[in-house]
Formats: structure tokens, C-alpha cells, sequence
């Protein structure tokens, strides 16, 4: 018995130990925890500055992809796990809406956003950034062929680009949902022609954006087969600021033509059942705040939807907005979603 | 039994009577049972039965649930069979060559055959692509050739068996290294041919250790995620890729929880069957462990064409990893054709800079002592609460009878849903670092029993009373008898608990990123945006995990090496 002894006596002891690790409570700054994505990405010294100035400790739970990260905090509804949720998207927001799991605060920071972002009247979800899901092509590629760079969708399914495309399951990545809403956005109910021709054309379909990005493009690290990626349109910036030598210029740029682009608003909002109001409110406007928004290009690659943040430099010179990126209303996205994906899968994958 | 034992003895027959009688058995049993069983309802039964009962409805039964249901039921078997049986064929000889054989460059063979088990799926799936992808090293050499490998039924098959023959190996190995060979010699002396030996002596011998290990590796492969949706692309499907599915990417909860009851519930079929046929057949033998050099041709042959395939099956994958990260392979920017090949160290020096002054920044050497720090923790957390699980499951009663298959729920059940259900249960107490090596316990524990218990039974209980019997005292008895025999499986359990923190199997049990990050989490965060660097950090990360692995793989088997031969 006297092995069993010991076990027990030590397993008492570790779990003593953990239990008094766990339930001791930080005195003194308040701690505000904001559930996030794991793509979430801040810059150190201006969180130090917020917490100095706020006498508060800042936690990040970074919680899975977009999609985990909501569902989490719909989960924990009645007994909140943190006290602001970020990263919820236009793809996703009607969800969250649904789920009303944020309370409104009308931020005086808004006066500073454009409305084109401002998707929640009610201000409870409230836009912090903006990107573009477009395609992105192998420069030297289409030089070293001599070849056109396709413009718009439909050049896509043209018999000179067959086998040159990678794009993303909608099913399984959010950048690949973002792509086929740009198709649905153009094409409405006939988008699923079209991506049969797409796949009569050769699209080669993977799970998500790294096994797209750097197992399949070719002008990546990867140096994959095919010289077309569904990616971000800042991605080239990206390419230069994360460049194994110094670069002139860009190795990838994006395609710009008209719908060809989506456009992912991500936003933040205040958990209902916040013991912390005060100071998720004083979270949300320094998210807001031209700081904030200024650190954001370079953190998360996005741009900035406050109108007084100035871009990095990368970003003027190589990172690409379109001009007329598609759209969807979050309650059509809502509603279809599963539709759409159900559709695009029988036509695609079967 | 060979010594006799010393009948007049008094005060000895005294003393083991006074032992026998100071613990009534079920007390003891009770006692054994009382911290593994209340850690499993802690961490896993009771979040799991909150998250299914919060989520199951009948609105989930219908035809399109069903007919989804049925056809990736169908797949997950149908691959996990064909996984586990390439598994054993590339295993049990593995096996065999390891448990047997001396030779040189055998601790670092060994020891490369269980890196795959630590690495991430990303990892892996980039080895594999350097290797045999559309730009890889079989089409460099044999351009004509036009297979596609990424994204298809091969891919996922040969990443399983990558993946997993080290379950086999350490097993199986195990249990083959303690076959006392004279039986062997004895059943070739009496004119048995080596199918016979096999067919008659070593696989009955062996049937409780490659049942287990093949439960474990086929529950492995029916929960695989990661492989099918990297390697085997956006065609193939299983029922864990479909619950994550449901659950993250559609909100659609009552469905989710549908499918993993039925997940749950394939696990617990294949956990009973394997307590009705394996449980019963263990043998009680006295350990020996002999190792010979090859001699005969045959044998020559066989360690030889062995090492061979071995050494290319896990070093090609492995090895494109640290070649990527000490040399870049890249044309000049806006020049194609001629790939210029450049040896740099940038990728190490890159990891040690904070560039952007993130918040998420980990230092290499953080992240390796987070990995590791986690790691130990997680070794003797599993050993602490698999042996008294084990010596109850090595001399089953009743209650044992119905625990055991209960044991294997852990691998079997959905992780993401799993996840789901520690939030709803624990909340907030989730954020606290001191629950990662919990979690990483729970994958652990299921192979911690599964190679202690084997162990644990084969201990002759006769040698035991024969020691007492002769006057040694119960430590005696444990540190002369039983430890001989248990610290072989001890230290292969150990390895498990080992490699299975390493390679982050619990993250995704957990709410959150720890709030200290290791080293697959750092390999996640640079593969998650574009740029040569973040590749080229991320292969540095990976190749860093590696070594980690390969050295402590080779400190375990240092453990090993004094006093074999000895019993």
C-alpha cells in the first residue's frame, strides 16, 4: 500500500497546486479579457500604453478562426467568458446579431468612420477594419509567358488560364466563402454555372489559405504549381515587408477588375453580461482611435476604417484596394450561406 | 517456478497474511480507481455530457443530416481500416527489427520514427509537398512523371502510417523485447519453421500489445482531422472533419452533436470488442531481453532492407524541413526558371527579433521551455494517473470489466466539440495555463494504461510470492521484481506522454491560445501570413521541434540502455 500512499499524497499535492494557481485573483488593475481570432495581432507598447493609462491588465483569448471565436461567446452567453468580442466579420455578423450577444454603444469615435462600414445601426457590432479577398497572381509567371493578366471573373474560365487557379473550400476557409460570394455577388442564382465552366477550366480546390498560399501558388515560398491564389489584396504588401532580401518591388500583385474582390468588414463589440462596462467602452473607442487603427495595417494586414489613419508606406506603394469590390448584405449572407455552400459543393467537389 | 519455497518459514507466511488482511480488496480497487476515474469525469465526461446534452435535439434527425452522416461514416471506416492495416504492415516488422536487432544508428533510427507523431499536420503536409508535390523532389528528378499526390486517398493513407507506426513500434516493441527467445529457440529446436515460430509462439505472445496498439492507431486514424483535410484536400471527408464543419463553420450545433454521438459511440464499440478479445489472453512470463547482431544472411538481409526503408519513409519527409530552413530555394524576384540556391541562417536570426513589436511574440527559447515545461508536466501527471488505472485493469474483477473500455473514450470522442463543452462547463477557469498539461493528459492517459497494463500483467505472480515468501519486503519485492519489468513500459509510456504534449495533440481542447505559446503554436502563427520569412521561420520553428524531439527521444532510450540484459 504504500506505493498507493504515495500516489495519492502526490497527486493531492499537484492538484493543490494547481488549484490555488488557478483560483488566485490578480489584485489591483482590473483585467479586461477580449475574445479574438487567432489572425488577431496588436502591437505590444500601445496595449502597455492602454493599460498604464487605464490601470488595467489587457488578456487576449485567442479562441480558433472567426467562426470558433463566435461561437464560443454564443455559447457562453449567460455567463460571459470575456468582456468584448473581436473579429467578427459581415459573413458572420447577422449571427451575432441574432444571437444578441452585445450590448449597443454608440463609440464617439464613429463620427470618424465612413457609413459605408457602419453595417449594425444599433451600434452594437462596430467596424475596426477592412480587407479585400481578391485574386492574387505570380507576376513573373505571366511576363515569362507572354500571357494577358486575366481582369475579371470571366476571363477566368477563358482556355489560357485553364489549370492555372487555386482557390480556397468555402466550406472549410473564410477566404474561400469570401471569393464564392464574390462569384454570387456578380452572377446571383447562376453562379453555379459559372463555376462549373471554373472547374471544367481546371480550379484546383484546397482547405484553406496556408495550404493555397504556400503549397500551391507559385510565387510563394511554396513554389507551387499554379500562378493564380484566392488571397488578400494586401498581400503583396506582405510579400515585400516579409521578403527574405530586401525587395524593389512586389513578386505577386492582386486583380482588381470590377467584382472580382469581397470585401470582409471585421468588427468588435461590447459581450452583454460585462462587469467591466466602463472600461470595455474605453477598449472599443481606443480600437477606434487613430493609434489603434494606425497599428493595424502592419499587425493584421487590413486597412484602417478610421478616415484620419495614415497607411504605412508598404502599404500606399504595394498593397491594392479595388475600386468597386463586390457585395452582400449580411442578412442575404445569413440567410443563404448554407444554401450557397451546399450548391457550390455538389457542383465543385462532386 | 524454479526456486522452492521455504514452507517453514513462519514469520514470513505472518507477515503476508498481516498484508493481506490490512486492505480489503475492493478498497483497495476503490483506492486505485479513486483519482483516474474522478480526473476523467472531471476533464472529460462531465464537459462532454453538458455540450451534447446543451446541443442535441431531434431537429437534428433528418434526411440531410443522415444521408451526411452515413456517407462520411463511411469514409472514416473505410480509411481507418486501410490506414491500420498499412500501419501493421510497416509496424510489426519495425517492431521486430527494434526489439531484436543490435546495429549501429539504431537509438537515432528508433528515435526518427516518432518525430512524425510530435509535428504539426502543416508541418507535415509541407514535408510531404517539398517531397512529392507539384514542384517537389520526385518531380525534379523524373520531370515526365505527372502523378498528383496532395489530395488523394494515397496521401492521407501514407501520412497515417507516417504518423502513427511508432505506436506500433514502442507497443509492440515493447512487449516483443521482454519475449523470453528461448522459447523461440525451443519451438525451432522441436522443428518448427520461422511461420510456424511466428503463427504458433510470438503472435499469440504478442496478441494483448498489438491489439492495444492497433486500437490505438485505428482510433487515430477513425478521428483523423488534420491529414484528411490537408493532404486529402476538400474531396475527402470524416466524421471529425464533419463535426467541425457543423459545428464552427455552419453554427450548426444540434447536428454536430449528432455526429459525434455517433463518433462516440463507434469508439465505444471498438473499445468493447477490444476488452472482449484482448483482455484475456495475457500470458506471465519472466522478462528477458536479448539483443543480437545479424548474422545469418537472412537476418543481414532483413535489418538491412529494413533500415533502408525506414530511414527513407521518415528521414526524405523529415529532412526537407531543416534543409528549407538553412537554404533558400528562390529565383531573383521578377526572374524565373534557374532557382538560385542560397545557404542563410536569416530564418534563426529572424526568430530571435521582434519585428513588429507584436504582443503575440514569442522568443524561440520561451517557446521551447513552454513546450518542454508542459511536456514534463505532462509525463508525470499521466504516469501518476495511469499506474493505478493499469494495476487495476492488469487483474481485472468485475468493475474493470465495464471501466475498461470507458478508458479509450478520450481518443474517440470530437475535440472540437470536446472544446465546446469545457466552455460551457469551466468558463472562465479556462484561461489558466495550468490546464494545458491536464489536456494534453488526456490524450496521453489512454496510451500511458494501454502500455503500462500489458506490462503490469505479465508480472508472474508466483516470483512475487516467492520473493515474499523468502523474506524481501514488499519494496523489495517491487524493486527486485516488478521494476525490472515496468521500467521498460514505464519509460515507452513516458515517450508517449512525451511526444503527445509536444506536439500540441490537446490544443484544440483548449478555449484559448495558452497564455504561453509553444512551439506548434509559433509554427501556426508564422504560416498564417504571407512572405518568405514567415515560410522560412516557420520551417527554422519546425526544425527546432525536431531536434527537441530527436534529443529527448535519445535521453529516454539512455534511461533504457543500462541493465538490459540484465533480467
Amino acid at each position: 500500500m504504500k506505493r498507493l500512499t504515495f500516489f495519492l499524497l502526490s497527486v493531492c499535492l499537484l492538484l493543490a497546486a494547481c488549484a490555488s494557481q488557478a483560483t488566485s485573483t490578480p489584485v489591483g488593475p482590473q483585467t479586461l479579457t477580449i475574445i479574438t481570432h487567432d489572425s488577431f495581432a496588436v502591437s505590444e507598447d500601445i496595449v502597455k500604453a492602454f493599460e498604464q493609462a487605464n490601470n488595467a491588465k489587457i488578456v487576449f483569448l485567442q479562441s480558433g478562426d472567426a467562426g470558433a471565436a463566435l461561437n464560443k461567446a454564443i455559447l457562453t452567453k449567460d455567463a460571459p467568458l470575456a468582456d468584448l468580442l473581436f473579429g467578427v466579420d459581415n459573413t458572420f455578423l447577422s449571427r451575432a446579431l441574432e444571437a444578441d450577444i452585445f450590448e449597443e454603444y454608440a463609440s464617439p469615435e464613429l463620427k470618424n468612420i465612413s457609413t459605408e462600414f457602419k453595417l449594425d445601426a444599433s451600434n452594437s457590432a462596430l467596424p475596426v477594419d477592412y480587407g479585400d479577398v481578391c485574386i492574387n497572381y505570380d507576376k513573373a509567371y505571366f511576363a515569362d509567358k507572354n500571357l494577358p493578366v486575366p481582369q475579371t471573373l470571366e476571363d477566368l474560365i477563358k482556355p489560357e488560364y485553364k489549370d492555372l487557379l487555386v482557390v480556397e473550400n468555402p466550406a472549410t476557409s473564410s477566404t474561400g466563402l469570401a471569393f464564392l460570394l464574390a462569384t454570387i455577388a456578380h452572377y446571383g442564382d447562376t453562379f453555379t454555372d459559372y463555376w462549373s465552366s471554373l472547374k471544367d477550366n481546371g480550379v484546383v480546390v484546397v482547405d484553406g489559405w496556408e495550404t493555397a498560399y504556400y503549397t500551391n501558388f507559385s510565387a510563394s515560398s511554396g513554389k507551387g504549381p499554379q500562378p493564380l491564389v484566392v488571397s488578400y489584396g494586401t498581400s503583396p504588401a506582405a510579400e515585400v515587408i516579409f521578403a527574405e532580401k530586401p525587395l524593389d518591388d512586389a513578386p505577386t500583385a492582386s486583380m482588381l477588375g470590377p467584382d472580382t474582390c469581397f470585401r470582409q468588414i471585421e468588427f468588435v463589440g461590447i459581450l452583454k453580461g460585462t462587469q467591466q462596462r466602463a472600461l470595455a467602452e474605453k477598449f472599443v473607442d481606443f480600437m477606434l482611435s487613430q493609434q489603434f487603427q494606425e497599428d493595424i495595417p502592419l499587425q493584421m494586414f487590413v486597412y484602417p476604417v478610421n478616415l484620419n489613419a495614415a497607411l504605412p508606406n508598404a502599404f500606399v506603394k504595394y498593397a491594392q484596394a479595388p475600386e468597386k469590390p463586390a457585395t452582400l448584405s449580411p442578412d442575404v449572407i445569413a440567410a443563404k450561406r448554407d444554401e450557397w455552400i451546399q450548391g457550390w459543393t455538389d457542383v465543385v467537389l462532386k | 517456478m524454479n526456486q522452492p519455497i521455504n514452507h517453514g518459514d513462519a514469520q514470513n507466511t505472518e507477515m503476508i497474511k498481516k498484508l493481506r488482511v490490512s486492505v480489503p480488496p475492493w478498497l483497495g480497487r476503490l483506492l486505485l480507481w479513486l483519482f483516474p476515474l474522478s480526473f476523467l469525469t472531471i476533464f472529460f465526461f462531465l464537459p462532454l455530457s453538458k455540450i451534447l446534452a446543451f446541443t442535441f435535439d431531434t431537429s437534428a434527425f433528418d434526411a440531410d443530416n443522415f444521408r451526411i452522416a452515413g456517407s462520411a461514416l463511411r469514409f472514416t471506416f473505410y480509411q481507418a481500416f486501410l490506414s491500420t492495416l498499412l500501419t501493421l504492415l510497416i509496424g510489426l516488422p519495425s517492431a521486430y527489427l527494434f526489439a531484436r536487432y543490435d546495429f549501429r544508428g539504431k537509438s537515432i533510427l528508433r528515435a526518427l520514427t516518432a518525430v512524425p507523431f510530435m509535428l504539426p499536420t502543416v508541418v507535415v503536409a509541407a514535408g510531404f509537398s517539398a517531397l512529392l508535390g507539384p514542384r517537389g523532389l520526385t518531380h525534379t528528378l523524373f520531370p515526365l512523371s505527372s502523378f498528383q499526390f496532395i489530395g488523394t486517398l494515397p496521401a492521407i493513407l501514407i501520412a497515417h502510417v507516417f504518423y502513427n507506426t511508432t505506436i506500433i513500434i514502442r507497443i509492440v516493441g515493447t512487449a516483443l523485447s521482454s519475449l523470453d527467445p528461448k522459447l523461440e529457440q525451443a519451438a525451432r529446436s522441436l522443428g518448427a519453421d520461422t511461420f510456424h515460430v511466428w503463427k504458433n509462439v510470438i503472435l499469440p505472445l504478442l496478441r494483448p500489445a498489438i491489439f492495444a496498439a492497433t486500437l490505438l492507431v485505428f482510433l487515430f486514424d477513425f478521428t483523423s482531422f488534420g491529414v484528411i483535410l490537408l493532404l486529402g484536400g476538400s474531396k475527402f471527408s470524416t466524421l471529425e472533419v464533419e463535426i467541425y464543419l457543423q459545428a464552427v463553420r455552419q453554427l450548426n450545433l444540434p447536428s454536430a452533436a449528432l455526429l459525434a454521438v455517433l463518433q462516440l459511440i463507434c469508439t465505444l464499440i471498438f473499445s468493447i470488442l477490444y476488452t472482449r478479445f484482448a483482455s484475456r489472453s495475457t500470458i506471465q512470463l519472466a522478462p528477458r531481453s536479448t539483443l543480437i547482431k545479424p548474422q545469418t544472411l537472412k537476418q543481414k538481409l532483413f535489418v538491412t532492407l529494413f533500415c533502408i526503408l525506414l530511414s527513407a519513409f521518415f528521414l526524405l519527409p523529415l529532412s526537407s524541413l531543416p534543409i528549407r530552413s538553412l537554404f533558400r530555394f528562390e529565383a531573383d524576384r521578377g526572374q524565373r526558371g534557374e532557382v538560385q540556391y542560397g545557404f542563410t541562417t536569416d530564418y534563426y536570426t529572424e526568430l530571435f527579433i521582434n519585428r513588429r513589436g507584436s504582443v503575440f511574440y514569442v522568443p524561440p527559447i520561451q517557446a521551447t521551455l513552454n513546450s518542454l515545461g508542459y511536456a514534463g508536466a505532462t509525463v508525470v501527471l499521466s504516469l501518476l494517473l495511469g499506474y493505478p488505472a493499469a494495476i487495476a485493469l492488469a487483474k481485472p474483477a468485475r468493475l474493470e470489466k465495464f471501466l475498461d473500455p470507458l478508458i479509450m473514450l478520450p481518443l474517440g470522442s470530437s475535440a472540437v466539440m470536446l472544446g465546446l463543452g469545457f466552455i460551457i462547463t469551466y468558463g472562465k477557469w479556462l484561461t489558466s495555463p495550468w490546464l494545458v498539461p491536464f489536456a494534453h493528459t488526456l490524450v496521453a492517459l489512454p496510451f500511458v494504461i494501454r502500455t503500462l497494463q500489458p506490462a503490469l500483467a505479465s508480472i508472474p505472480q508466483r516470483l512475487r510470492q516467492a520473493a515474499s515468501s523468502l523474506g524481501a519486503s514488499p519494496f523489495e519485492v517491487w524493486r527486485q521484481i516488478d521494476f525490472p519489468i515496468l521500467r521498460r513500459a514505464t519509460l515507452a509510456a513516458g515517450t508517449f506522454a512525451f511526444t503527445i504534449s509536444l506536439g500540441e495533440f490537446g490544443a484544440t481542447l483548449l478555449i484559448a491560445r495558452p497564455e504561453y505559446p509553444t512551439i506548434p503554436i509559433a509554427i501556426e502563427r508564422f504560416l498564417s501570413q504571407p512572405g518568405g520569412l514567415n515560410y522560412g521561420q516557420s520551417m527554422a520553428m519546425a526544425t527546432i521541434l525536431m531536434l527537441l524531439a530527436i534529443i529527448g527521444m535519445l535521453a529516454i532510450e539512455k534511461f533504457r540502455l543500462p541493465n538490459t540484459g540484465e533480467f
